[in-house]
């Protein structure tokens, strides 16, 4: 037998993803979108699928959906419908759930992924769709002791539930994780989910295989496993890497690809499980529901809702970049959450420069992250922020995210126009030539060498003599030193 | 003893009667109750009865506490319309104890009418039939002749008006549910538009095909029921919010320089039964010589209907009919089960008829993969040509006219042993249903011989077109007398 070595592999990763809506009902029933309480509260005929019930369209869902779907870059379809997907299933009160099957909501979209190492990534979205959300099984008792048959609870049921499917654009779990991340903050952004991972709001089904070459230069490429239901970004990455390994270690061991099947995770062993084999094709025969009609989504409507998302992330961070000039990473920062971005429009509103804003909204973050909260709950206006920005144009203090950041503290304990603030902190520097000469002459007193040095052609010994001035006397504007020891040293 | 009859036997007639305090509402519901408790067990019509909620309805219209344009009038209902009291059964072992926990939209429009309910009427199982020979629970019989069926699977709702037991009654059409059995018990039954009517509470059997409709002695009748019945729904996407005209208020004037169609697919059926013939024959004669046009128009692919039909309805209701599985509500086998699969499977196996099951397994079939193209898809593309044949017909006629079906009614058991030949009882009602426009049924004429039996005749008009159709009809019934005609019902 021949030896198998990996001379090097590429890990191809897709992934589906289900988000729960925040629509104060069920997707196509008036019954209460909560969550929690007593098991089967949250239902109505509908939802239970009695007999002679029917469902109507949440349209508060679907505009969620094409919110989500123009984040993400996707064309939205003008004309779609509803489909049944049959399956028996105790948590599933019809035995079908009202999906979307090939003529999804959403398709074809595009993001830009930024990875951590600042590079662009994009991801390729190949559709997303509306359904609705099954049951629950329990199979032990509330209280958790065991019973020896299962419980439903169809609290759930109904909840819509947008399920995004991306192409196999992700090679790592890193990158599979950043980009749950990314998408928690989008839904986030639109208001469309709350995105509680520790809730279930967001489920994630990594889809995983890798393209493996080995010692001659020939691919073998693996059988695609899906691992299901993962909802941490944690255990969605070592999941991710974990099955790419185990993967590459079985063909490796046995020369086998695998077959296409679904894994769980075991996250006691840190390591997936094999569940089932998927067969050939599912049975679902899908077919379009009778009870509902076409959804067509129109001019009017569409840019209706483009104009209530606003400017997305995406478009936001691009504008960051090109026309205010800021960095990609700090575009990205201020761009992704949408109170932070608003934060931002409004200290730019105040008149700070595009880049010393972004600095300060640097300190901004910094203070928040020590107290674990947002920027905009500091309790610091954005103008307040404008204004220590203008004491940075002004020359009156320095430009210093340190100093910033003590004035915000300040700010957060009392408000007060920020020049105040400074000047009780003692941050506000002198631009009085007077002083700033005069301490120029002490210092060239007492330190002839370093004058020498300058003199001699160091160039470098002028940092060093402004830092000496500074320090001799505190508060004085750094700019007018070194000018001042330019002039004198000539 | 002779069991009387109503004092008022016609909708129309009986709420004019109560209005104008001729008879009250409760006379007139205790006529009736008095009528079904002496020919309940011939007939066979009811499978619930509401004797004492009736009386307090219509003690209550008495008492000027309900109005409304049906007040007072006994009224029957299908057992396939969920009600928040008593059962809803859609005469199936697997719904035989269901109690609904709200009103069908219809059932909310009838209370709000002041209509009284006197019960449930009964049906094939979950409508699959035409005959309701398919009830789990018994096979109504057709007054005129109670050896026979009274077609279905509306059979318990025409019969139970045929019978004297109520003033009208509410059925649903999905093939010619309403039509047929108006034709074989000498009624008035109406297949609305689909769309016109909410079938919010109508247990499902195919979403796309299935209408509530009325049932009356006379076109009149039909026309105030449609009156109450109509409108859009916000709790059925599938309802349209097409205004809703008062079909009554016009329905003396005849239409001025009508056009009817004759569809000669229809006259090439095999199997016809020659006095059916003969009688549309008459009746077409008889608009003739009331000054209408009758042209000649072509509905090409009537022959693909009944293939059509038996895949589409099957399809949605192997979907629709998937929620009866023993975990959530309807019958549960009492069998010992290893797991879930066998607990759906004997329920199921329990619970439904052979006829339901059979259709249950040819919908799942045809919509699986590899089969759905060859089948569920080519019954639509069928849908769409049949479609467009009635709409390129009716850009030459108002109305096509032609037999409802093409025997009088059957004996019963005589088609039992043959689901195919119980499948040609649709061949002239099943394209109204899946091209989704209206039709109606009539009687024009009765068989010879002792015990004659109605004879049917459908109109067919476009989507929305039942103020013209239901006038079309009144022409005619107002030249004939057909719908005087009762049945004989003496006491065994």
């Amino acid at each position: 037998m021949s030896e198998r070595i990996c001379k090097s592999f590429k890990i191809l990763v897709g992934m589906e993803i289900h988000v729960q809506l925040a629509t104060k009902s069920k997707m196509f029933t008036g019954a209460a979108n909560g969550f929690g309480g007593e098991p089967n509260t949250q239902v109505d005929p509908v939802v239970l699928g009695l007999p002679g019930t029917l469902p109507v369209m949440n349209k508060k869902a679907v505009e969620y959906s094409i919110k989500v779907g123009l984040a993400l870059g996707c064309q939205i379809a003008r004309q779609c419908k509803w489909d049944r997907k049959s399956y028996y299933y105790p948590d599933l009160p019809k035995n079908y759930q009202i999906s979307q099957y090939d003529l999804p909501l959403c398709s074809t979209g595009m993001y830009d992924l930024i990875l951590k190492d600042g590079r662009v990534k994009s991801i390729r979205i190949r559709r997303a769709h509306l359904e609705e959300d099954a049951g629950k099984l329990m199979h032990e008792a509330p209280g958790g002791y065991a019973i020896d048959w299962s419980i439903v609870d169809l609290n759930r049921a109904g909840t819509p539930l947008l399920e995004i499917v991306t192409e196999p654009d992700f090679e790592s779990g890193e990158e599979v994780a950043a980009f749950g991340q990314e998408l928690q903050k989008i839904v986030q952004y639109l208001g469309v989910s709350e995105a509680q991972m520790q809730m279930g709001h967001m489920r994630f089904e990594p889809n995983i295989n890798v393209h493996i070459t080995d010692q001659n230069g020939i691919v073998h490429k693996t059988a695609i496993t899906e691992i299901k239901n993962l909802n941490s970004f944690s255990v969605l990455q070592r999941a991710t890497d974990y099955e790419a390994q185990r993967q590459i270690r079985q063909w490796q061991d046995t020369g086998s690809l695998g077959k296409k099947s679904t894994y769980g995770w075991d996250e006691v062993h840190g390591r997936t499980f094999h569940q089932r084999d998927k067969e050939e094709a599912n049975e679902y025969r899908y077919f379009p529901d009778p009870d509902l009609v076409p959804v067509h989504v129109d001019d009017l409507w569409l840019s209706n809702l483009k104009l209530e998302i606003g400017e997305l992330p995406t478009a936001r961070r691009k504008r960051y970049v090109e026309v205010l000039g800021l960095k990609e990473k700090d575009a990205a920062i201020l761009a992704t959450d949408r109170e932070t971005g608003d934060f931002f429009e409004a200290v730019l509103a105040g008149g700070a420069p595009a880049p010393r804003a972004s600095t300060l909204m640097e300190a901004l973050r910094e203070l928040a992250n020590d107290t674990g909260q947002s920027v905009s709950k500091l309790g610091v206006s954005p103008q307040r922020i404008a204004e220590i920005a203008k004491l940075v144009t002004d020359n009156k203090i320095a430009a210093s995210k340190e100093i910033a950041k003590k004035i915000v503290s300040a700010l957060v304990e009392k408000d007060a126009p920020a020049e105040e603030t400074a000047k009780q902190l003692g941050l506000l520097q002198s631009s009085d030539t007077g002083e700033v000469d005069a301490a120029i002459d002490a210092l060239l007193a007492t330190n002839p060498p370093a004058m020498a040095d300058y003199q001699g052609g160091k160039q470098a010994a002028l940092g060093s003599l402004v830092g000496m001035v500074m320090k001799s006397v505190r508060g004085l504007n750094p700019k007018l030193v070194q000018e001042g020891l330019k002039k004198r040293l000539g | 003893m002779s069991i009387s009859s109503l004092a008022f036997d016609t909708l129309l007639a009986a709420r004019d009667a109560i209005r104008d305090r001729k008879i009250s509402s409760v006379e007139l519901t205790q006529q009736a109750l008095a009528r079904i408790e002496a020919l309940e067990p011939r007939i066979l019509a009811f499978n619930s009865l509401y004797a004492d909620r009736a009386l307090a309805q219509a003690k209550a219209v008495d008492e000027g506490e309900r109005t409304g344009s049906l007040a007072g009038v006994p009224i029957a209902i299908k057992d396939n319309l969920c009600t928040r009291y008593g059962t809803t059964t859609c005469s199936s072992k697997m719904l035989a104890n269901f109690r609904a926990p709200y009103d069908a939209t219809v059932v909310k429009m009838l209370e709000a009418a002041g209509a009284v309910i006197v019960g449930k009427t009964n049906l094939d199982e979950f409508a699959m039939g035409s005959s309701t020979e398919n009830s789990a629970f018994k096979t109504t019989r057709n007054p005129w002749d109670t050896s026979r069926v009274p077609g279905g699977s509306s059979g318990g709702s025409a019969a139970a008006l045929a019978a004297g037991m109520c003033c009208a009654s509410l059925g649903s059409d999905t093939g010619g549910s309403i039509r047929q059995p108006a034709a074989l018990c000498g009624l008035v039954g109406l297949k609305p538009t689909y769309g016109r009517v909410s079938r919010y509470g109508l247990v499902a059997f195919a979403s796309s095909l299935d209408q509530i409709g009325p049932f009356g002695w006379t076109v009149a009748d039909a026309a105030l029921l449609l009156n109450v019945i109509s409108g859009h729904d916000p709790k059925d996407s599938t309802s349209v919010p097409t205004a809703v005209p008062d079909y009554l208020a016009s329905l003396d004037q005849p239409v001025k320089g009508l056009r009817i169609g004759i569809a000669k697919e229809f006259e090439l059926t095999a199997g016809m039964d020659p006095q059916v013939k003969a009688a549309v024959d008459t009746a077409i004669a008889l608009y003739k010589s009331m000054g209408a046009t009758i042209v000649d128009v072509s509905l090409p692919h009537t022959e693909y209907g009944i293939a059509a039909y038996y895949v589409i309805a099957p399809c949605e209701a192997s979907s629709n009919l998937a929620r009866y599985d023993g975990v959530h509500f309807g019958h549960r086998t009492k069998e010992p089960v290893e797991n879930i699969i066998e607990l759906f499977s004997k329920s199921r196996a329990e619970g439904f008829g052979e006829e339901v099951q059979r259709r249950i397994m040819i919908g799942t079939y045809a919509l699986s993969s590899g089969y759905y193209d060859a089948y569920y898809v080519r019954a639509l593309q069928a849908k769409t040509l049949i479609k467009r044949d009635f709409d390129q017909a009716f850009e030459k006629c108002d109305a096509i006219l032609c037999p409802t079906t093409p025997t009088p009614a059957f004996k019963a058991g005589e088609k039992t042993g043959d689901p195919l030949q119980m499948y040609l009882c649709d061949v002239f009602t099943v394209t109204c249903n899946i091209a989704g426009i209206a039709g109606l049924s009539m009687p024009c004429g009765f068989t010879n011989g002792d015990q004659p039996l109605p004879i049917g005749m459908q109109l067919l008009g476009p989507t929305f077109s039942e103020e013209k159709l239901l006038r079309i009809a009144r022409m005619y019934e107002s030249a004939t007398d057909w719908n005087t005609r009762r049945p004989k019902l003496e006491p065994v």
